[in-house]
Parts: C-alpha cells; structure tokens; sequence
C-alpha cells in the first residue's frame, strides 16, 4: 500500500518525531511504499544538519537519513515552516543573504503543494503530531 | 474524538494517551460498544510506561506491525492529539 | 496528475495562542488551489477562531478573522461546527465572524466517513 506521512511535531520536545520514524521504518520492513513524508510547523526541526544531540540520545535524523537513503524515500521540508525557523537550503540561504545554508542531506525544501499532491496519490495518510 | 467514531472503526492509543487504557479511565469509554469499535494501545508506549499489568481487559495490545496492519484495514486514519 | 480527492480538516485550536490554525489554513487553502473540495470542522477550542470583532494589532499578528473571509474565494464552503460546541461556550452564530453550517455532534462520524482523507490541527 502507498503511504504518505505527515510529521508535525518538533524533534526535541515530544515523542511523536520518533513515533514516526519508528512508524516509517516498520511500514517499510512490511513491504508497504512510501510516497513522501512532509514535514510541516516544528517538525521541520529535524532538517537541521546542525542538530547535535547528546551521545546517550537518538539522533533523529541521522536516523531520518540513513532510512531515507535505503528506501529511497522522498523527504519534503515545508519551505515556509522551514525558512522562519532557520533552515535554509543554499536557495534560500543566498535568497535571505545568510551566511550558510542548513538544510539536511536527504531532505528538500519546497511548498504545501507537495502535500496535497501527497493527500490525493496516497492510499493511507496518517498525520504524527497535530 | 470518539464523537467521530463509526461502527467498525478501530481507536490504538500511542505515546501519552496509554494511559487512558487505565481500568480507573473506563468511563470515557463506555459508550462505545466492544462489537462496534475495537480499542488497542501501542505496546512499545505501554511497555515504556510501566502499564503493562495495568490495562483495562477492553485494550489489546498491539505492536508496531499491528499499527501498520490497523492503517491497512481502515481506510482513513484520523490523529487525535 | 492530482485526483479530487476530498479532504476534511478537523480544527481543534485557538487562534493566536499558537500558529496552529495558521498552518490549518495554509493547508485547507493549498488542497484547495489543487482543486481538492475541502472542508473544514472545527470543535472544541477551534471553535474560539470564528469569534467576530478580532483585533490582534496590539500582538502585532495577522488577524485570523481576515483569512477565514478569504474562504469564499477558494472555493471552501462547507465549515462546520456543531450545536453542542457553540452552546457549550455560551456564544451563539450572531458572534460568529463567518456564515457556518450547524451540525449536532454525532453527525461529526458521517463527516469524517465522507472524506476521502482527514487531517487534524
């Protein structure tokens, strides 16, 4: 079956980042798709290249990444979410003339059209955090 | 939330809301027929938080392939949170 | 290309106090750029959004009252709510800054069975 994942909530102050992931990673060992996971508000967070998380702490998004890049997978940043809170791709870095971009391996930036192209292609849509 | 609920829908509580598998939370459940809707809770989330003994006889547990399963047989999933 | 899928957004947020029903806009209004119907339900405190008379000036915020008459243009007509939410807080339509469809609450089940998908803010 074809999912698509909608991921809300920010990756340091609630479980639910790391529900998802653990969501992702076991639809894809049942053999289901991925179209694409959309990271909307605090949970674009994630996509920061610069996240340092303590050693006896999961590191979401190497986490992300490593999956992403096994299977492939598709992983959308909101662009507007990302961009006010400081993730930029080197596009947007040059745009808001900012020093570095910040932007994760693995992920791009782009709109909420990508969302809905999601909604409408996807079997199932499960949405983690609110 | 269960005011959206129809007749052969399915409720898994993750993260938080295991708690509200709690024999003392039933009351927020009883309008719900045991036929019509199948109650479950996230066993990692469970295990997690020290319920495992503790949850009402109404909740099954259910593993991360049952939550994949649960999204399979349902044709829309709805997040409460 | 995009099917017509329908799309239900369930609001469950105040205004203001956080940039939730924000980001439920920007949704609602994007599905419905790509030709998706749309429609909105909101209960509990999403209700506290369609309150008229807002004036967020001094928080220097955009006035959620605003977007929510934009609707219209997007082709987003169907907003719901329900008796027993309004009555519940004591307000009634006369206080509410946009025309709202009135439904009792156990019909929220159907809604939810309409729709094609469903997303929650």
């Amino acid at each position: 079956m074809k999912f698509s994942l909608i991921v809300h909530a920010s990756p340091f102050s609630a479980q639910t980042s790391s529900t998802a992931y653990r969501y992702a990673k076991c639809l894809l060992e049942e053999g289901h798709q991925i179209f694409r996971i959309f990271y909307y508000g605090d949970g674009v967070l994630v996509a920061n290249q610069q996240i340092a998380p303590p050693q006896d702490e999961t590191n979401l998004l190497s986490s992300w990444q490593s999956l992403a890049k096994t299977h492939n997978l598709d992983l959308v940043v909101c662009i507007a979410a990302a961009v006010k809170r400081g993730v930029l791709d080197d596009n947007e870095a040059q745009r808001y003339d900012k020093e570095n971009a910040n932007l994760a391996l693995g992920f791009e930036l782009s709109g909420l059209g990508q969302l809905a192209e999601a909604i409408a292609v996807s079997d199932r849509v499960i949405t983690f955090g609110n | 939330m269960l005011n959206g609920l129809s007749s052969g829908d399915a409720v898994l509580l993750i993260e938080d809301a295991v708690y509200s598998a709690l024999e003392a939370h039933q009351s927020i459940f009883k309008a719900l027929s045991p036929d019509d809707i199948q109650l479950s809770a996230l066993e990692a989330d469970i295990q997690a938080r020290g319920l495992e003994d503790k949850l009402s006889p109404r909740f099954s547990s259910v593993n991360d392939q049952g939550f994949v399963k649960l999204s399979c047989e349902h044709d829309k999933i709805v997040s409460w949170y | 290309m995009i099917d017509k899928k329908s799309i239900l957004i369930i609001n469950q947020s105040a205004p203001y106090g956080s940039s939730k029903a924000r980001e439920s806009l920007d949704v609602a209004l994007t599905c419905s750029i790509f030709e998706m119907p749309v429609s909105l339900l909101f209960i509990g405190d999403g209700l506290y959004q369609l309150i008229n008379n807002q004036s967020p000036d001094a928080l220097s915020m955009k006035k959620h009252e605003a977007m929510l008459s934009a609707l219209p243009m997007y082709d987003i007509e169907n907003i719901y709510i329900t008796e027993e939410d309004l009555e519940s807080i004591g307000l009634t339509e006369n206080d509410l800054a946009i025309p709202v469809t009135l439904i009792q609450r156990d019909a929220i089940a159907s809604l939810i069975q309409q729709n094609d998908s469903v997303l929650t803010f």
